[in-house]
Order: structure tokens, then sequence, then C-alpha cells
């Protein structure tokens, strides 16, 4: 089974993020806050991928991430898929889907948005626009953006 | 008619179905009609304005008080307890909308009305206004006057002058005409303060009629209503400014091929974009526009309100 080949160390059970882009890895650990567990972490970076090139990969024992979580990885993600292991198993793999709207893990561009100034979490819709561009709307300051203008402001 | 707007949190004029605005409408006439000073007795409403407003303040109260309720509040955000002591918004209108029967908010960031509303344990809130972005009984009173002027809010040719970039008032009037059917839109700005594309991708999307024009005296004679708004200075470099006076500041003169239904609206204050021989035209509606200002506040307050109306 592949899941044994794999260039980090074999975890007995729990979730595998695999087919992260290169240098994204990192980010995805803060973002998703997965270090703030005290569950073992286990990542691989800049790994050889037939499908990326170069891919980043995450282990987190004993944790099965929620579909909310795993949706949410699409934006950054968009080709990862995520394991289940049990037992040095693989007992379940799912590809992450476009959510209809991503809560907490970004942060709105607008300075004067009340989500920047409260400490409140942000909330997002994705929304297409006419020439079917992802962009992402905030449910407070109503305010569109493309996809990429939020991504790169953290 | 059913009230669905009963215990709604009056956010974004974007929240508001077509029908629920034509029910705002028919409630405000009826009050300019026949005024019910007692239809909110009991009620004591909180009028929490976190950055100074005065004309806004002044028109919600004063409707709160045509209407027989009590107001408690304050008037200026950065003169009051609750800031000074670094106190979350959230934990704020927590605290208030434990007191009364409703919000009504002005706050100078985008979103904090929605915010207010998580945090309100549904005590309905009123937006006064959130930053640049949303204001919307100025939108409820504007297209109660349309509808006063023309006895209609569909075959309208609108015209709307000066920045429309930066006016959220004519972003969410022409959103909310968006929803009636047949109007059709004639953009005037400079370069610079031109219509946002969100509005304009919104518009083809529905099919509706849109086209930039250079100046006023074009499409005077196609036009229902004129929808002044002032253009900031600070907004342009000199020689465009100059340049917007000739060509976005309304005189006499340019009425003079106007529909005799014409009418000029304006949200104020007015700098100098309305020339003041135009007040007295017959096309001038603007402080008749502000003053039914009372009557959509009295009438979106008793909505929300009030469940059954007869
Ligand atoms: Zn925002």
């Amino acid at each position: 089974m592949e899941i044994n080949k794999l260039q980090v160390e074999a975890i007995k059970s729990g979730s595998v993020i695999d087919h992260i882009p290169a240098h994204i890895g990192f980010k995805l650990l803060s973002l998703f806050r997965f270090t703030e567990t005290e569950k073992r972490i286990t990542i691989g970076l800049n790994l050889p991928s037939k499908k990326l090139g170069k891919k980043d990969i995450i282990k987190i024992e004993n944790t099965f991430l929620s579909d909310d979580q795993i949706n949410q990885l699409a934006i950054y993600a968009p080709h990862a898929t995520v394991n289940y292991i049990n037992e040095y198993n693989l007992v379940g793999k799912v590809f992450p889907t476009l959510p209809e709207k991503i809560d907490k893990i970004l942060i709105c561009p607008n300075s004067n948005c009340v989500s920047n100034n409260n400490l409140i979490t942000s909330s997002f819709i994705f929304k297409k626009d006419q020439f079917s561009n992802m962009n992402l709307k905030c449910k407070y300051c109503e305010k569109e953006f493309s996809k990429n203008i939020v991504l790169s402001y953290q | 008619m059913r009230n669905s707007l009963y215990k709604k949190n009056i956010i974004s004029i974007n929240d508001l179905r077509r029908n629920e605005l034509e029910l705002v409408l028919n409630k405000s006439a009826m009050l300019k009609k026949k005024p019910q000073p007692h239809l909110l007795k009991n009620k004591i409403i909180a009028s929490c304005f976190f950055e100074a407003s005065t004309r806004t303040r002044l028109s919600f109260e004063t409707a709160i008080y045509r209407l027989g309720a009590s107001i408690v509040g304050f008037s200026d955000g950065n003169n009051i307890s609750l800031e000074k002591k670094g106190e979350t918004l959230a934990d704020t209108i927590s605290v208030i909308s434990s007191y009364v029967d409703a919000i009504i908010m002005r706050h100078p960031q985008e979103g904090s009305a929605r915010l207010a509303a998580e945090f309100s344990n549904k005590t309905p809130i009123f937006n006064a206004g959130d930053g640049a972005n949303q204001h919307p009984t100025q939108t409820l009173l504007d297209l109660f006057t349309i509808k006063e002027t023309q006895n209609r809010l569909t075959h309208l040719n609108i015209a709307i002058v000066g920045d429309l970039k930066y006016g959220r008032t004519v972003h969410s009037l022409t959103q909310a005409l968006a929803k009636f059917k047949n109007n059709k839109f004639y953009f005037i700005s400079p370069d610079a303060l031109k219509m946002p594309n969100y509005i304009n991708n919104m518009l083809d999307k529905k099919e509706i009629y849109w086209k930039r024009y250079i100046n006023i005296e074009e499409i005077i004679s196609e036009i229902d209503i004129l929808y002044m708004t002032r253009i900031q200075k600070e907004r342009l470099d000199s020689t465009e400014y100059a340049n917007a006076k000739s060509k976005f500041v309304l005189h006499t003169e340019t009425l003079k091929n106007a529909r005799s239904n014409l009418k000029i609206l304006h949200p104020l204050p007015r700098i100098d974009e309305i020339d003041r021989d135009v007040d007295y035209t017959p096309y001038a509606w603007y402080f008749k526009q502000a003053a039914n200002g009372i009557y959509a506040r009295q009438a979106i307050l008793s909505l929300v309100l009030i469940e059954k109306h007869l």
C-alpha cells in the first residue's frame, strides 16, 4: 500500500494531508492551528511528487479532520488528499471541495472592517464573478475581493 | 400583507426583498397621512452613535418620539465611558440589548452593525451607517420619495451624478431600484469616481440598462429623477476637480429641457454641487426628501417592533 512507502514516518492512526503544494505546508500548520494540539505531528517539506513536482505533507496522529477543515484546505491546497489511517492501514481517502463559506482562518483586506478591529472571527463566502474567477465576500463589510488578494493578506 | 420584517435586523438594504421594501413604503405613506403618536408607546429604543452624525440621529430620534417611544443613548462615541474603558463593541451591545427593545447604531467601522446583531440577543439592530458600507434607512427614504413623486418605482429613468465610487447611498439606491422592473440608470461622474464594477456587473447580470454620460445636459430631457451627490475635493486632483465643477454642478440653465415630472434629490449636506437658485424651481425636492426620512424611519421601526399592523 502506498502509505507504507512514504518518505515520512508512518503513523499508526490519524490523518495524513498529502499533495500540499511545496511551501504551503508550513502555512497550513499555523493557519489551521494544528500545532496548538498536544497531538504528535510529522511534517515533510519539499518531497518529490509526481503530480506536483515538489510537495509538502502533514501527518497528525490520532486526529481526524472535520469536513469543514478538509474543505477549507481547498483554497490553499486544491489538490490535497486527506488519508485516514488506522492500524497503519489506509481506511479512507477524502478530497477537499471548495466550501461555500470560510470562517476564522482568513483576514479581511479592508482595514476599516470591523472584523479586523474587534478580535472577532472573520467570515467570507465564495462568489464567482462574471469571468468565473473565485472571489471572497466578507460577511461583515460586504466587500468582495479576489481570492488571491485575501490569501496574500496574511 | 404578512409582516416579515417583525424582529428583523435592518443592517443592509440587500437583506430586504422587494415585497419588504414595498411594505415599508406603504407604511411610510400611511404614517405620513395619518400620524400614530402612540404606536410604540412603552417601547424604549437605544440610540447609539459611536460617531457623530447629527442629521441622521435627529431624524431617527424624531421618528421615535413621533411614535411615542422613549430613547436612551449617546451621540458621540468618543465621549462615552464605554470607549474610554476599552470595552469591545460586542460587550457594549450585549449589555445595552438587555435594556431596550431596539438599538439604532452608527459606527465608523464597516460591518459593525452586522457584528452587533450577532451579540444583541435578538434585540433588533438598525444600522444608521457603518463606515463606508451601508445606511439602509437613507435608501428607504430615497425610495419613498421617488415613489411619492413619480407614483411608481418601475419604468423610471434615473440619473445619478457625482461621486459614484465612494458614495454608499448611490450604491444602495442602485441596488434597491434594481429590484424593480424596467428602470434605466444614467451614471454621470468624473473618471476617477466611476460606479464600482460590482454594481455595473449586478446590473448587467439582471439585464438592466445603464450607461455612463459626460454631463447632465445630455440626458436632462429623458430623466425622471436626478440624484445629485457631493464630490469631495480631496478625492480628485486639482485639474480634475475644476473639470468636475463645470460638468457636475447643477444650475437652473441645465434644467431648461427637463421633464415636468423631474425631481432633484440629494442625500445632503450639499456643498456647491447644486446652485442655490435651483432651490426655487419646482424640481428641487431634496429638503422634502430629508423630511421624508422621518416617515421612512417611523415605518421601519414600527414594522420591526410590532408584528401586526391594521
Ligand atoms: Zn470585511
